[in-house]
């Protein structure tokens, strides 16, 4: 093991920035269970609000993607 | 990570979002031809000889080819139309390319070897700063001054707007940035887990029918993130045409 604390640092706040998958993944399963949930009741508007339903998707998505970024800029841009 | 370079299975999951001078070497300036260069020409060539091709033909029954193309203009079109009004086909022509654009990249980016031109920020922050001026432009040439009334929310009691002026104006100004980092992270997150899966199949011997497997599916998954990706990208530009145009 050698290496200096910064570099640990950088590491540890790396894989805590990965956290941000569990948000996005709560949020994701919330807009995919929930359509599902309105379909199932409603199956005849349901294609209209795929739309909607995808969108939904990205902003959950682009949230859990921000962690992504934070921990990239730890790993190669600090 | 730099102490298993000697290993001989492993390289950098990252090292195919490389950039590099195309004819030669030396560093790359702003002037310089690089594969990402290379990688748009051959996406801008395909695109427009597989669009042209099939709209060429003008056939009463449809080819695959045509009816392809027909398909894609009049989804976008209604998408165009279902969210921002009548109003927003003129800026139709401009919504198509980015789709097409982001679409054929995506797509050609999954061949192996190829390069993903969109799994680069400067790229699509390139795209997103464009809708983003675009549609600002256009808020403003509407409306005139008009249009900063967007930041004030209808019907907020009037002590509460301190708060929430700040806030409608943040967001506004991230949606760039969320914008195109939506993109390129989801093409260069898709992208390295392939690459990563990629790294297990050799050494694992013929354990590495698994992870070989597992890329099979991914690969399916990516195709699926690809158009989703360039859906997204070309709806959410809609959604901010449309309160430009309209506000709320």
């Amino acid at each position: 093991m050698t290496g200096d604390i910064a570099a640990m640092g950088q590491y540890i706040g790396a894989g805590l920035a990965c956290l941000a998958m569990a948000g996005a993944g709560i949020g994701i399963g919330h807009v995919a269970g929930n359509f599902l949930n309105g379909a199932m009741r409603n199956p005849a508007a349901a294609r209209e609000q795929q739309g909607n339903f995808f969108v939904g998707m990205a902003f959950a998505e682009a949230l859990g993607i921000f962690g992504l970024v934070v921990a990239l800029l730890l790993l190669f841009a600090v | 990570m730099a102490e298993k370079e000697g290993s001989g299975f492993y390289a950098d999951p990252m090292g195919q979002f490389e950039i590099y001078n195309f004819f030669g070497a030396g560093a790359v300036e702003w002037s310089s031809f690089t594969n990402s260069s290379l990688m748009m020409l051959i996406v801008v060539g395909v695109s427009t000889l597989l669009l042209t091709l099939g709209a060429s033909g003008r056939a009463l029954v449809p080819s695959k080819l045509q009816s392809m193309t027909e398909l894609t203009y009049e989804f976008i079109r209604r998408m165009v139309s279902d969210t921002a009004g009548d109003e927003g086909l003129k800026y139709f022509p401009y919504i198509f390319t980015v789709f097409i654009f982001i679409l054929f990249s995506n797509l050609l980016g999954l061949i192996p070897y190829s390069f993903t031109v969109t799994s680069h920020l400067a790229v699509t922050a390139t795209l997103a700063l464009a809708v983003f001026f675009t549609v600002t432009i256009t808020g403003f040439m509407k409306h005139g001054v008009h249009f900063l009334s967007f930041f004030v929310p209808h019907g907020a009691p009037k002590p509460l707007l301190v708060l929430l002026v700040p806030i409608e104006v943040i967001s506004y100004f991230v949606r760039p940035i969320s914008h195109s980092v939506r993109l390129g992270a989801a093409m260069l997150a898709g992208h390295a887990v392939m690459k990563v899966f990629a790294y297990f199949v050799a050494p694992l011997g013929v354990g590495g029918v698994l992870p070989l497997g597992m890329m099979v599916g991914i690969y399916g998954l990516e195709l699926l993130v690809a158009v989703v990706q360039a859906y997204i990208f070309t709806i959410l530009t809609c959604i901010y045409l449309n309160d430009a145009l309209h506000m709320h």
